[in-house]
């Protein structure tokens, strides 16, 4: 069930994505290491937003900064033409889901859900309805009275959704949530999750330094590197069209050629084709899947390059082959799984699908 | 694994001590309890009550075991009242001076118990510190002599002495709530006052509970700071015992209030292990 309001925000949704979080300048710094540098980032109404990162990159201090268990150094947050950041954590109409999920141990999976419905003075009429009905939502009805040290990783996650859930934000920060759950039952929430986002129709921060789950669930990513924001685009457009070299890396597999292009022609090594880049040295990105085995597609202006096999690693449906030129260029190639290959191959790609990215600058 | 010698070995020692210094010495004094002194000053061992009945019967030792127990309890209140927010202070908000104000904390525990009883009555005594103050002040105009030599003086040292023994207990609990619990709590819109009943507090009780039977265990049995600082009016359960044991030679009376205080103490330190478990959640 929706609330009135939020079946208004999933209308203006269609209509025109009205901007819900607004991220102006950030700055954090700790003493002298400077976590976050200059971060702006809008969140539109009803969005999947991903914040991906490393480990250090600074994308929980950024959703702490939101949540307000932090304050930036420098810049404003605004939230539907309020400002957020001068305000304490427990004014700020932003509920989290924490990474450790954060469940009162002496309360019930009720009272924790209850918690926040209860401080803010809710009748227990009203209370134990939104309780249940969010509980149902999480499908854990049934657990109610348990505490949490009674129930699974999985079904503390749940009831955490929904203790952050019945309060009806606007927005909806998720630290990492995922992150101690094994495997399947991680696939299973992220299919879980995306859904329950699109039922409620609310805005959804969500952290994660896996970049598979990212692109799985988001509506857009913005990645950010080092504390700074190395780009922000749907998931197709950050993989098809990453903006820098560490983006390509970092989204995905990919081969980075240093190329040369002059006059409209880009030579790398022995390779060369045409291209619509501007003069002067250039780094392209060219995905291992967009490498085919020779003559597969009948395409006239294909490059060509031969090589030894390396090495290959079987993915199941596929495998990623490691092929050495002879001018010593070498490149990651995904193709159809098959039982036998010849030592001496030869492939060809699309001279539109090695696209130029910057350079990124150097780890310190 | 540990072969039998070596498990031998190793539990005996502290087996044997347990039993020579701890089970057959209560269990003398629990004989020691029906026993009798006869009018030639010879303890005779006959079995009866007599000295049971004589605790219910004498006024001096039931009260002053009630008032022991009265002041033992207050003493309590007092150093929670005290312990509790300071552990709550060098917990949630000390910072960066956190192990300092720790260390503050702790020091007076390495200074002798005599020495600070002493330091008390240097300070509430007729001519002490606090009086000569009040005097030259104007305040007073004759020394006040509730201060020293009074159940005061003994609830007001012995809460100074054990009060670092509460703080010790909730301080350890304090420090072990998640901290992202907190965050929760303000997350959810609970304000920090909010917070702290429901969530720092009820997280807290154990540690509550362990400093609270530590306080009220160790100044019921005390005996110094109410011979030092009691008075007459002042006396404890345990200033009987003691002359019961010396000058009034009555092992066997001395040996039934012991026996009565250790059972109310074991009884207590029953029920508080018993709440501490109730409200640990790991």
């Amino acid at each position: 069930m929706l609330t009135k309001e939020q079946s208004e925000s999933a209308a203006s949704r269609t209509l025109s994505p009205a901007t819900l979080l607004d991220i102006r300048k950030v700055a954090k710094t700790f003493g002298k290491s400077v976590v976050l540098r200059d971060i702006s980032l809008r969140v539109a109404e009803g969005e999947f937003l991903t914040i991906l990162g490393e480990s250090g990159s600074g994308k929980t201090t950024l959703l702490r900064i939101i949540a307000g268990f932090e304050s930036a150094t420098s810049g404003e947050v605004w939230m539907k033409g309020e400002r957020l950041d001068p305000l304490p954590a427990y004014k700020r109409r932003v509920n989290t889901v924490f990474q450790h999920y954060a469940l009162f141990p002496h309360l019930t999976v009720e009272q924790n859900v209850g918690y926040g419905l209860r401080v803010e003075k809710q009748t227990e009429a009203e209370i134990s309805a939104r309780v249940e009905q969010a509980l149902a939502r999480v499908k854990m009805t049934v657990h109610a009275k348990a505490k949490p040290s009674k129930i699974s990783g999985g079904q503390q996650q749940r009831v955490a959704l929904a203790r952050a859930l019945v309060k009806r934000p606007q927005l909806l920060l998720l630290d990492e949530p995922l992150s101690a759950l094994d495997a399947n039952l991680r696939r299973q929430m992220q299919v879980e999750l995306k859904f329950l986002q699109r039922e409620v129709g609310i805005a959804f921060v969500f952290v994660t330094h896996d970049q598979e789950e990212a692109m799985v669930m988001s509506d857009r990513i913005a990645l950010l590197r080092m504390g700074e924001m190395e780009q922000v685009a749907s998931p197709r457009e950050i993989y098809s069209r990453p903006a820098t070299a560490y983006t390509a890396q970092f989204i995905g597999h990919t081969n980075l050629l240093r190329t040369v292009v002059q006059g409209g022609t880009v030579r790398c090594n022995s390779l060369s084709w045409p291209a619509p880049i501007p003069d002067g040295p250039a780094l392209l990105s060219l995905r291992p899947e967009n490498i085919r085995v020779a003559g597969s597609s009948g395409s006239q202006d294909a490059v060509r390059l031969r090589g030894q096999l390396r090495h290959r690693a079987f993915h199941g449906s596929t495998e990623l082959l490691q092929i050495e030129c002879t001018d010593g260029l070498s490149f990651a190639v995904r193709a159809p799984a098959r039982s036998n290959w010849q030592s001496e191959l030869e492939f060809e790609f699309d001279p539109a699908d090695a696209v130029p990215v910057r350079e990124s600058a150097e780890r310190t | 694994m540990f072969s039998r010698v070596y498990r031998t070995v190793i539990t005996v020692p502290p087996l044997l001590w347990v039993s020579v210094f701890l089970i057959v010495p209560y269990l003398l004094m629990f004989c020691y309890g029906f026993w009798s002194v006869s009018p030639a000053r010879v303890i005779v061992h006959s079995w009866s009550l007599e000295n049971y009945h004589q605790l219910l019967r004498v006024d001096v030792y039931w009260q002053t075991l009630l008032r022991s127990i009265w002041i033992a309890a207050r003493v309590t209140l007092f150093s929670l009242f005290l312990g509790y927010p300071l552990a709550y202070f060098l917990s949630f908000r000390a910072g960066a001076r956190k192990d300092l104000l720790y260390q503050l904390v702790i020091i007076p525990l390495w200074v002798s118990y005599l020495v600070r009883a002493y330091a008390w009555m240097t300070i509430l005594g007729s001519s002490g510190v606090l009086n000569t103050l009040l005097h030259y002040a104007h305040l007073t105009s004759q020394p006040l002599d509730f201060l020293l030599y009074s159940p005061f003086a003994v609830v007001l040292t012995l809460t100074h002495i054990y009060t670092p023994f509460t703080f010790l207990p909730i301080y350890a609990s304090l420090e072990h709530i998640p901290r992202n619990l907190v965050e929760a709590s303000h997350d959810l819109g609970a304000s920090p006052v909010q917070t702290f009943w429901r969530v720092i507090l009820p997280l807290s009780i154990p540690g509550v509970l362990a400093g609270a039977t530590f306080a009220f265990v160790l100044s019921l049995g005390d005996f110094l700071a109410p011979l030092l600082l009691g008075g007459p009016s002042g006396i404890m359960i345990s200033n009987i015992v003691v002359s019961l044991f010396g000058a009034a030679y009555n092992w066997p009376l001395g040996a039934a209030i012991s026996f009565c205080m250790l059972i109310l103490v074991v009884t207590l330190l029953f029920f508080s292990e018993r709440l501490e478990k109730r409200w640990s959640f790991s």
